[in-house]
């Protein structure tokens, strides 16, 4: 059995890596609950801004603030440009799943053809930085990337629940038909939602460059993770998928600090498979 | 064994010869491993689509299937010193079976269709890759297959896994055809489109799906063990990768997953152009412009390449059946055959609820040989739960309900379909990719009726003819218009050869002329001996068309008896126009 410290240390990190897990869960959350489209590409887009995080921070020494405000927006557009895609072509919930498919091979091919397979790590002054609380120590920049997760997650969720649009767009996501009837206009704000969560998807890329060593293949390992954050937060729950994000995030590292490391990534699945047959009305 | 089915044999006979004469031969070395990455990568695609394509359950996890029947042959020969080809049965027997147990989980929660099924399996590639890795199977460094000997079924080691790789391949396209025109490949078309009413026509849905999976992942097993023994050196990063599933998905819906040929000539195509970009970089490219063709074919031409070839091909498919081959059927055929014997359908004290609302709370009625009984009740009544409960859809809490001696109560809906009830809904629930003909066929093929894929057809043609739409017989549902969507229902219904029919409002949305031919037509069905449950708010056919009248409120039954009775009982009144205030 390990120490108490250990395990507290294990517990902090895991509530840190949870919070990466509800920032990329939370836009993944909102465009299968609200548009009804299953976005695999958004881990790959996640990704793409970490590197450009990177490419921007080591090769034009771009602090990674300025570099994060330049590609949140960016990435907003990306995903207004995604959804009009979508929407010509009448993608549905099954075929988005299909067709992020193949995005996310593009995207994760060109990452490896242009950044190579190799292992990319950007070295910034705030790596290494950490707060000690007692005999545990809280690295600075997870917490801020798990802090800034909590905040977009309450503001995601009031302005779902308080805003006319927040409103407009949980109306058309339970029926269509009858939300337009009532004069929503479904297209403007789906393209909104695209970009809101393409964005997203940039912040937690900005926290990944920072936090994490960066590989192509990256991309699959989140994959499953995630999506078990997603179901088991619920759609367009952006409070669940923080918290199941923060679940998930404390058994795996807990699994990894009591069991062995090389298991970790059983746990997130496990505890979905367990739900799904537990509580399958809940998905 | 119809003409098609001989010209398939043939076809896929003379292939088979012929390729494999091409191997003892003695191709180059280069040519010989060109084309059994392609035939490998066949019989992957077309075992992908036993289930995905014709069952429409997409799986992302054939790598885990694949990967397994991989490791099965690397481990079984290194370690255990089975000869070779033993092991790829092995192979293929274990990974049948990881793919039955996980279904046997997965298929039993409803909810996991669709796009949760597809991320279910993806995980499971991961969650195997990281089993094998952690434990015993290859702790890490991977397991070389070099010292392995090879059966010398021809000269060269290439040669010998060439025509292993044709085999499978043949065996693989000639399953898919196969399955494709039986009872188990209807059965699956039908889950696709519409898995309740699939099960509640009387296709065992459970188990169909088991088998698929089974067959599916039993074969992508096979074809690892063969790999394995290919590559000559295993390892868990290029086995359990995204690579298989990716490749797989994309030949199957390139070349039209519904299709028994469509993997195979989606396979043809990709791999031989994969082919062109080898080594380094270039294959990085390679995949990418892999992965564009997924997402324009997907967006471009969803159903695939063969399909669209063939739908050009024969651009003038009759919308109307030649009528001198429907006349000569029509002869040999002659009036419909007697039904089964008829017997009572008996509900007694049934319950219901869901969550907290009480649906049905202790209906009894009783519904004989030749009877209709019109059952009628405001709007959340209970009529279309009561319904769903003895069609066997829902499960009751209490009561029982039965046919004849036979309890259906405690039954799946499958075997109620097959011991002679069947029901049509009150919105049509067509089999959206199935023409009238086979709609209708279907449910002679698994209701009462139990014909053979081939008679069913001619069972079919009768009962569009009974119902005035032999004209729309190869029509699409989406191309009937509600008149005939309605009576395909109910030709749907007949065709099953019923001893019990649930008419859940048949006549709504209906015009006069309609209702009068739809009311014609029931007699013509009571006149069979068909006991008929009749749901109908259209109180002017109820009272002309029932013998007995079941009123029921809040899912209790508050009337009975003949229609003019039923309708002036005191609660009934009170039910539909209130309570008078004035005294």
């Amino acid at each position: 059995m390990p120490s108490l410290t250990l395990l507290g240390q294990a517990l902090v990190s895991g509530v840190l890596a949870g919070g990466i897990y509800g920032l990329l869960a939370l836009g993944l959350s909102l465009s299968w609950g609200l548009l009804r489209l299953v976005n695999l590409a958004h881990f790959a887009l996640a990704l793409l801004g970490a590197y450009l995080t990177y490419q921007l921070g080591t090769a034009l020494h771009l602090s990674p603030w300025l570099a994060a405000a330049v590609i949140v927006p960016a990435f907003f557009l990306l995903g207004c440009g995604l959804h009009a895609v979508f929407a010509y072509f009448r993608v549905t919930e099954f075929t988005s799943l299909l067709v992020t498919f193949g995005l996310t091979v593009i995207l994760e091919s060109l990452i490896q053809w242009f950044w190579t397979a190799d292992y990319r790590r950007y070295e910034t002054p705030y790596a290494t930085a950490s707060l000690r609380v007692g005999p545990l120590f809280i690295p600075t920049l997870e917490m801020l990337a798990c802090l800034t997760a909590a905040v977009l997650a309450l503001a995601t969720w009031a302005w779902l629940r308080f805003s006319y649009v927040g409103k407009a767009l949980r109306a058309s996501a339970e029926d269509p038909a009858m939300a337009a009837a009532f004069g929503v206009n479904h297209r403007r704000q789906a393209f909104l939602l695209s970009g809101v969560s393409a964005a997203y998807a940039g912040v937690a890329g900005a926290f990944i460059a920072l936090i994490s060593t960066l590989a192509p293949a990256q991309i699959w390992a989140w994959v499953g993770v995630v999506f078990a954050v997603v179901i088991i937060g619920g759609l367009a729950n952006p409070i669940g998928a923080l918290l199941a994000g923060l679940l998930i995030g404390v058994s795996e590292s807990l699994t990894m600090a009591v069991v062995t490391p090389a298991w970790a990534p059983l746990v997130s699945f496990s505890v979905l498979i367990v739900l799904l047959i537990a509580r399958p009305g809940r998905v | 064994m119809s003409g098609d089915d001989r010209r398939v044999a043939i076809a896929l006979t003379i292939v088979g010869v012929a390729l494999a004469a091409l191997g003892t031969v003695g191709l180059p070395a280069f040519y010989e491993s060109f084309l059994y990455i392609i035939f490998s990568w066949i019989a992957l695609a077309t075992s992908w689509a036993l289930l995905s394509g014709y069952a429409g359950y997409f799986s992302f996890g054939h790598g885990a299937f694949f990967g397994a029947g991989m490791y099965t042959t690397a481990t079984l020969t290194t370690r255990f010193n089975v000869p070779f080809l033993w092991t790829l049965l092995a192979a293929g027997v274990l990974a049948a079976a990881l793919g039955a147990g996980i279904g046997a989980v997965v298929f039993r929660v409803k909810r996991l269709r669709g796009e949760l099924f597809g991320l279910l399996t993806l995980a499971i590639t991961f969650v195997l890759g990281t089993i094998v890795l952690n434990t015993r199977i290859d702790g890490g460094p991977g397991v070389f297959l070099s010292a392995v000997p090879l059966p010398r079924l021809l000269a060269s080691p290439t040669g010998t896994l060439y025509l292993l790789g044709l085999a499978l391949a043949l065996a693989t396209v000639g399953a898919a055809y196969a399955i494709g025109r039986s009872r188990l490949g209807f059965g699956l078309f039908a889950i696709h489109d519409d898995e309740d009413v699939a099960e509640v026509e009387g296709v065992p849905t459970f188990r169909y799906k088991l088998v698929a999976f089974a067959l599916s992942a039993g074969i992508a097993g096979v074809a690892g063990g063969i790999h394995a023994m290919y590559v000559g050196y295993v390892t868990v990063g290029e086995t359990f990768s995204i690579t298989v599933p990716l490749y797989v998905v994309l030949m199957s819906v390139l070349g039209g997953a519904r299709h028994w040929l469509g993997p195979a000539v989606g396979a043809t195509l990709i791999a031989s152009s994969l082919y062109a970009f080898t080594g380094g970089q270039q294959a990085v490219l390679g995949r990418a412009a892999v992965a564009l063709v997924l997402v324009l074919v997907i967006l471009i031409l969803p159903e695939g390449v063969v399909p669209a070839i063939l739908r050009r091909r024969r651009p003038s498919m009759p919308a109307v059946e030649p009528a001198p081959a429907l006349e000569s059927h029509d002869a040999v055929a002659g009036e419909p055959a007697a039904t089964a014997p008829a017997a009572a359908l008996v509900a007694h004290d049934v319950w219901k609820a869901f969550g907290g609302i009480q649906a049905l709370r202790g209906v009894s009625l009783q519904v004989g040989p030749g009877e209709i009984v019109g059952l009628v009740g405001p709007n959340g009544s209970g009529k279309t739960t009561l319904i769903n409960v003895i069609s066997g859809h829902y499960q009751t809490d209490r009561g029982r309900i039965a046919l004849g001696e036979v309890t259906l109560s405690t039954r799946p809906a499958h075997e109620v379909a097959g011991l002679g009830v069947s029901r049509t809904y009150q919105i049509p629930r067509p089999f959206v990719h199935l023409s009238a003909l086979d709609n209708v066929a279907l449910a002679a093929t698994f209701g009462a009726a139990r014909c053979s894929p081939g008679q069913a057809r001619a069972e079919a043609r009768r009962w569009l003819e009974f119902t005035g739409l032999r004209r729309r017989a190869s029509a699409l549902p989406h191309e009937l218009n509600l008149h005939e969507r309605k009576f395909l229902e109910l030709a749907r219904a007949l065709a099953g050869q019923p001893r019990v029919i649930l008419l859940d409002e048949v006549l709504s949305g209906l015009n006069p002329g309609e209702i009068a031919s739809a009311i014609g037509l029931i007699r013509q069905i009571q006149a069979r001996g068909v006991a008929i449950l009749f749901v109908e708010h259209l109180l002017r056919a109820v009272l002309a068309l029932s013998d007995r009248l079941v009123v029921l409120n809040e899912g209790e039954v508050i009337a009975t008896g003949s229609p003019h009775e039923a309708m002036r009982a005191a609660r009934v009144v009170e039910v539909y126009l209130g309570t008078p205030h004035v005294a």
